[in-house]
C-alpha cells in the first residue's frame, strides 16, 4: 500500500482552504485532481520547449517530438499494449467513441445491421451510435442491467446475434460503480459472433484498475486523461493495428498526410492518420506524467485502497436514515463510485448543503439518464473516491449529509 | 450560504401553496430541467375583463424538484394570482430573486427560474 499522507501532499490543491475549511473532494469520477508531477510536466513544456512537433529540425522541436512520442509509449505500456502505434491521442473518451463511430462505423455499418450497447452506459457511449444508426438505417439495441446493478448476461446472449457488427460496453459504470466482467463478456460475444467488433469505454477503468488490452481481447478501448490525474483535453483511443490501418481518417488536414497533390493525398499510417492538426502536445506529455505517477503507486495498490475505502463508504452511508446506495453492494465487484439518494432531500439540495462544508459531490444524472430512468429516479447524488481520499473524507461526507437530513425533516 | 435554506424557503418547499391541478385550466404547460431532473407543470385559469385585459384568476403547479424550484413555484403562484397577464409576461430574474430572498449560483439559478419559464410558456399558449 502507498502512504496516504504522502499522496495527499502531492496534490497542491489541498493546500487551499475555502471559507477556512479544507476541501473534501469526492467527484473524481467527473474529473480527478492533479499531482505536482503532472503540473510540472505541463509547466516544463510551456517553459522550456513550447514548440510544435514533427516539423522543426532544431533542438527544441526534436525535444518536443521526442517527449510527445515518449508519452505515447508510456501510455501504451500502462494499458498493456505492445505496439504504441495503436495509441491515438484525442481530446477525451467522448471524442474516442466519435472517432470509432466515424472512422470505422461509416464504412463498416450497413442498413439493417446491428450495434449493441447497454442501458448502463454514459451518454458518450450511446449518442454517437444513435446518430450512426440513424444515418445508416442500422439498428441499435441495449443490454439491460438487473436490480442489483449487474449487467444482465442472459440478455447479452439474446441481444448479440449474427447481424451484430459492434458491441460497445463500459468497463465500469460511472453511476452504479459496477465493474463488468469484460473478459467473460468478450468471450460470450465472440462465441455468438466472431466477426463482431468490441469497443470498451474504459474512462472509469484505466484510472482505477489494471487494464491489459493485449490480453483483454477487445478491438477498441477509449479513455480520458483528466479522470486519471492528467490534464483536460487529452484522451486516448486504443485500437488493434490492422483495424486502425483499414479505417478511414477521422479528420483531414495537416500532420495526417504523407504527400499532398492538388488532386489527391496520401495519408500517414496509424496513429498519425488520426491526429490531424497540431495536437494537445502539453496534454499528452502531462498524461505521460500522470501515468508515471500511477505506475509508481502501482495499480494493484490503487485498487486495494479503493476497495477498502468503498467498503468503509458503503458501511458509513448505510448508517444514514433513509439513504439508498445504488449498484452492487460488494466492494470487490464495484469501483469507488457511490451514487445514492436520501428519502427527503433532493440531490441538488444535498449537494448545496454539502458545499457549505466544501464537500464536493455531484448531483444530477451524471451523463447517464437511461440508468436513472431504469431506476425510476430523476436524479441522484454521487460521491466518488480516488487515491487521495481517506476515511476522514467519508466521515465528513456522512456528517454533512446528516446536516442536510436535519434541515429537510 | 449558511442561511441558504431560510425558513421561508423550507416552509414553501415542505408546504407548497397552490400545489395540484385545476379542474378546467385555460392554459397549461410543463417542462423538465433535464440536468437535475426537476419537472414542473403550471395550469392557469383566466378571468377575462375585456378583449385586451386578462387576469390570472387561479393557478396551480405540479411536479417534483429541489427545494429551490419548488419554493420558487410556490412563491410565484402566490404572487401572480390576481395579476394582469401582461405584467406576468414581463416578470424576470430579479423578481424571482426578490421573492426567494437569497443569492444563487448560476447552476441553482436554473432551478429558481424554471417555474417562471414554465408559467410564461403556458401564458404564451405553448
Amino acid at each position: 500500500m502507498f502512504d496516504l499522507k504522502k499522496v495527499k501532499k502531492d496534490f497542491p490543491i489541498f493546500d487551499r482552504l475555502i471559507n477556512g475549511k479544507r476541501i473534501v473532494y469526492l467527484d473524481s469520477t467527473a474529473s480527478t485532481l492533479k499531482p505536482r508531477k503532472v503540473i510540472s510536466a505541463l509547466n516544463d513544456y510551456y517553459t522550456r520547449y513550447s514548440v510544435n512537433i514533427f516539423r522543426g529540425l532544431y533542438t527544441l522541436s526534436e525535444e518536443a517530438t521526442a517527449e510527445y512520442e515518449k508519452a505515447r509509449q508510456k501510455i501504451a505500456r500502462f494499458i498493456g499494449c505492445g505496439n504504441p502505434k495503436e495509441v491515438i491521442f484525442v481530446r477525451n473518451a467522448t471524442e474516442g467513441v466519435n472517432l470509432v463511430a466515424q472512422a470505422w462505423g461509416e464504412i463498416n455499418i450497413g442498413k439493417g445491421e446491428e450495434i449493441v450497447s447497454t442501458v448502463m452506459e454514459h451518454h458518450a457511449n450511446i449518442v454517437p451510435w444513435q446518430e450512426l444508426v440513424k444515418k445508416k438505417g442500422a439498428v441499435l439495441k441495449f443490454v439491460d442491467f438487473d436490480n442489483e446493478g449487474y449487467l444482465d448476461l442472459n440478455d447479452l446472449e439474446k441481444k448479440i446475434n449474427r447481424k451484430t457488427k459492434l458491441f460497445a460496453v463500459t468497463y465500469m459504470s460511472n453511476v452504479l460503480g459496477t465493474i463488468n466482467p469484460v473478459s467473460r463478456i468478450i468471450k460470450t460475444v465472440r462465441r455468438i459472433n466472431p466477426q463482431a467488433k468490441i469497443l470498451i469505454d474504459a474512462a472509469q477503468a484505466v484510472p482505477h484498475l489494471k487494464v491489459d488490452v493485449d490480453n483483454l481481447g477487445c478491438d477498441f478501448l477509449v479513455f480520458s486523461g483528466h479522470k486519471m490525474l492528467g490534464p483536460t483535453g487529452i484522451g486516448v483511443v486504443w485500437g488493434k493495428y490492422e483495424l486502425l490501418d483499414g479505417m478511414f481518417p477521422y479528420q483531414f488536414g495537416g500532420d495526417m498526410i504523407k504527400e499532398v497533390y492538388l488532386d489527391k493525398t496520401v495519408y500517414k499510417e496509424p496513429p498519425h492518420k488520426f491526429e490531424a492538426g497540431t495536437p494537445h502536445i502539453a496534454g499528452a506529455i502531462g498524461l505521460g506524467a500522470a501515468v508515471d505517477y500511477l505506475f509508481e503507486l502501482g495499480m494493484d495498490n490503487v485498487r486495494l485502497h479503493e476497495i477498502k475505502l468503498t467498503e468503509y463508504g458503503l458501511r458509513s452511508l448505510k448508517g444514514i436514515d433513509g439513504l439508498t446506495v445504488y449498484g452492487p453492494q460488494k466492494a470487490q465487484e464495484r469501483g469507488g463510485v457511490l451514487a445514492f439518494n436520501l428519502k427527503k432531500v433532493h440531490p441538488h439540495d444535498a449537494a448545496q448543503v454539502l458545499n457549505e462544508d466544501n464537500v464536493c459531490i455531484r448531483s444530477g444524472h451524471h451523463c447517464a439518464m437511461p440508468v436513472h430512468t431504469k431506476l425510476h429516479i430523476p436524479a441522484s447524488c454521487r460521491a466518488s473516491l480516488y487515491i487521495y481520499n481517506t476515511e476522514e473524507d467519508i466521515d465528513q461526507l456522512v456528517l454533512s449529509l446528516q446536516k442536510a437530513v436535519k434541515i429537510f425533516t | 450560504m449558511d442561511n441558504f435554506y431560510r425558513d421561508n424557503i423550507l416552509d414553501h418547499y415542505k408546504n407548497p401553496r397552490n400545489f395540484g391541478r385545476l379542474k378546467k385550466p385555460d392554459v397549461s404547460y410543463s417542462e423538465e430541467n433535464v440536468t437535475c431532473g426537476d419537472k414542473i407543470g403550471m395550469e392557469v385559469k383566466f378571468r377575462i375583463q375585456n378583449s385586451e385585459f386578462k387576469i390570472i384568476e387561479d393557478v396551480r403547479f405540479w411536479g417534483e424538484g429541489c427545494a429551490v424550484s419548488m419554493a420558487s413555484s410556490s412563491l410565484l403562484t402566490q404572487k401572480v394570482k390576481g395579476m394582469d397577464v401582461l405584467k406576468v409576461k414581463n416578470l424576470g430574474k430579479e423578481d424571482i430573486l426578490k421573492l426567494l430572498g437569497i443569492e444563487l449560483t448560476p447552476t441553482r439559478l436554473k432551478c429558481a427560474l424554471l417555474p417562471l419559464e414554465v408559467l410564461q410558456k403556458a401564458l404564451q399558449g405553448k
